[in-house]
């Protein structure tokens, strides 16, 4: 039975707009990925990758076809019930960061938590060790614009781990950052997917999509290549 | 999320942008400050006429005729205007306990207006008035310096003279140096017995712009033998004001002989009457002066809306993450309704401390009395004008798809 893949998208179309003027940025996409698995989604700019990653978030809703999340199906959730899917299964960790402005690195991480109703001490706590994993428990107090790009995208990263998800879903993770910085990233992400996380990246640099272990090719809204690479 | 949490949110939000807050608040304070100020002012300037009208004597009746009593008519014989005229004898029959029990004193008024000299200055009076002692008393008018005249005086047509304020002012300089100097009113002598004491106006006529003599000296020097302008009554109690006038109408009616078929030809004014009239004036003013100030609350009102809506367009992207970061709909909601909340909120606290301090000095020559409810239902209007007009932008931001709200920029 299907329901035991993590993520199980079926003939999922997506149309913006409505008739001559139609976009279709996917044409009917199926994907299974089990949980564990670190995947890699290539294409091109217009590809359809960016739609398919925000479905895959529960930050949009297919036009047609079925989304199966951990055994529910998305499209027959309520408003509140996805948000609650996404802040409790899904960690987002964006190109441009997203952090909060004018609010410390810690407040951020806890961000997620109090919106799944922690108490404060909890909160704190979990926050805490979150910026200890990513080693940034020096740069707690500081505001996002105190920080470099490299400790943004780790304050992210540790914003997307506080409450646990089972998937962590970037969306070109490093197309901001520096050699050095993405090294880094790539590392935790390889370190998460060890712990057995499972981590889909979005992403069009190929020294991204080489850490992966399963590369799925998206050329004009359909997957067109989906190898297991390692 | 908590209550606390929310604040929280709400407190940083406003934060992020101090001056434009500030502006808001200010915008509803205004606003706030305005309905407290207003309707105090109203309040005020009811309390003050009402103080003036209790300090003129709440029991007091003032009776005048109508003259002919509306009998006149062409080719028929009706009662003349004589017939009807208030005479000495009526100030008399209304002062005796016997037949009016419950009029305390009925001062005969008769009115006329004369040139006064005292050497080589000279000063119109206005009004000067001829009536007995007990006018004193009734109207509330004591004499300040010197003495009043006496009944003896009046019997004897003595020529002696009270001076209101003014008329003393004018005429001594020092109201002081008046008294026991002799003036001349018209061609006739007269010795200034007393200054009576200033009066606050209730009109346009200056109250100290006066003089008083005994009735009797007025009619044999000033105006004649004609008939009264009016008596003064002044009920024996403040209760008993509505009996008394039943009884001066029975008594004037009888003594005229007015048929039963015609509408009384006296006019009887209760000061009660007056004072009711002008407290009714005096809410109609409140009333027009507190819709004034809620036009304003209201501006202030929708410059929280103009404000949150800008916000929220602002913050979009930041909505775009929350909503991503697992932030429901009522989350959303409760945070920026809270933040336009605390806004107006704000600016009502600020709004009554500043009506406090505002309404304590006089304004427009009016002390500003404060209406403890109009200060609750302007902090409750200011709170209800934050979730009503914070409730469009918030459901706005609350409303808003997360992939829409993130992409954004």
């Amino acid at each position: 039975m299907a329901a035991d893949a993590l993520i199980d998208i079926r003939d999922v179309t997506k149309t913006y707009g409505a008739g001559e003027t139609a976009v279709h940025a996917l044409r009917g996409v199926s994907l299974r990925v089990e949980a564990g698995e670190y995947v890699a989604v290539m294409g091109s700019s217009g590809s359809g990758k960016s739609t398919l990653m925000n479905i895959l978030g529960c930050l949009d809703i297919p036009s047609r076809g079925e989304y199966w999340l951990d055994g529910s199906n998305v499209a027959r959730l309520t408003e509140d019930q996805q948000a609650l899917v996404r802040g409790r299964k899904i960690g987002f960790i964006f190109q441009s960061f997203n952090l909060i402005p004018r609010t410390t690195a810690i407040a951020n991480v806890e961000l997620p938590l109090t919106y799944a109703h922690l108490r404060r001490a909890e909160r704190h706590k979990r926050a805490a060790r979150a910026l200890e994993l990513v080693g940034l428990s020096d740069r707690a107090d500081h505001r996002p614009n105190q920080l470099s790009g490299g400790q943004q995208q780790r304050v992210a990263i540790a914003r997307a781990l506080a409450t646990g998800p089972r998937i962590l879903l970037a969306d070109e993770p490093t197309g901001n950052l520096d050699q050095h910085s993405t090294e880094e990233v790539l590392g935790m992400f390889d370190e998460l997917n060890a712990d057995g996380r499972t981590v889909v990246v979005i992403t069009h640099e190929n020294e991204v999509a080489a850490r992966a272990r399963r590369l799925i090719q998206v050329s004009d809204g359909r997957i067109v290549a989906d190898e297991v690479t390692r | 999320m908590s209550p606390r949490d929310l604040f929280g949110a709400a407190l940083r939000g406003l934060g992020a942008n101090k001056l434009r807050s500030l502006l808001t608040v200010l915008g509803v304070s205004i606003g706030v400050g305005a309905v407290i100020v207003l309707v105090a002012v109203g309040n005020g300037s009811g309390k003050a006429v009402q103080d003036r009208l209790e300090a003129m004597g709440t029991n007091l009746l003032s009776v005048s005729t109508t003259g002919g009593g509306g009998g006149f008519q062409r080719g028929q014989a009706g009662p003349s205007a004589q017939q009807y005229s208030l005479t000495l004898e009526d100030a008399s029959a209304l002062a005796d306990k016997r037949l009016a029990p419950d009029v305390a004193s009925a001062a005969p008024v008769m009115t006329s207006s004369g040139t006064a000299t005292n050497g080589d200055v000279s000063y119109t009076v206005n009004q000067v008035i001829g009536t007995t002692p007990s006018y004193l008393p009734a109207t509330n008018t004591p004499v300040e310096i010197g003495q009043s005249f006496t009944q003896q005086d009046v019997d004897s047509s003595q020529r002696v003279i009270l001076l209101g304020q003014t008329a003393a002012t004018e005429l001594f300089t020092r109201p002081a140096a008046a008294v026991g100097q002799t003036i001349k009113l018209g061609a006739v002598d007269f010795v200034v017995l007393g200054v009576l004491a200033s009066k606050d106006s209730t009109g346009f006529s200056d109250p100290n712009a006066t003089a008083i003599v005994p009735i009797s000296t007025l009619r044999a020097t000033q105006a004649g033998y004609g008939s009264l302008n009016q008596i003064v009554v002044q009920a024996a109690d403040k209760d008993r004001v509505d009996v008394a006038e039943a009884e001066v109408t029975e008594l004037l009616t009888a003594r005229h002989q007015v048929p039963a078929d015609e509408t009384s030809p006296f006019r009887i004014t209760n000061s009660a009457q007056i004072l009711q009239t002008s407290q009714d004036t005096a809410k109609t003013f409140t009333a027009l002066l507190a819709t004034v100030a809620a036009i304003s609350l209201v501006v202030g009102g929708i410059g929280v809306t103009n404000i949150m809506l800008v916000t929220v367009t602002e913050r979009t992207r930041e909505i775009g993450i929350r909503k991503a970061l697992g932030a429901r709909r009522r989350t959303i909601l409760g945070q920026f309704l809270i933040e336009a909340t605390l806004l107006s909120l704000i600016g009502g606290a600020v709004g009554v401390g500043a009506a406090l301090i505002v309404s304590r000095f006089q304004l427009a020559g009016v002390q500003p009395v404060l209406v403890p409810s109009s200060i609750a239902l302007a902090l409750g209007v200011s709170a209800a004008v934050g979730l009503f007009f914070g409730s469009m932008p918030a459901h706005r931001a609350a409303g808003l798809r997360p992939i829409d709200a993130l992409r954004h920029e």
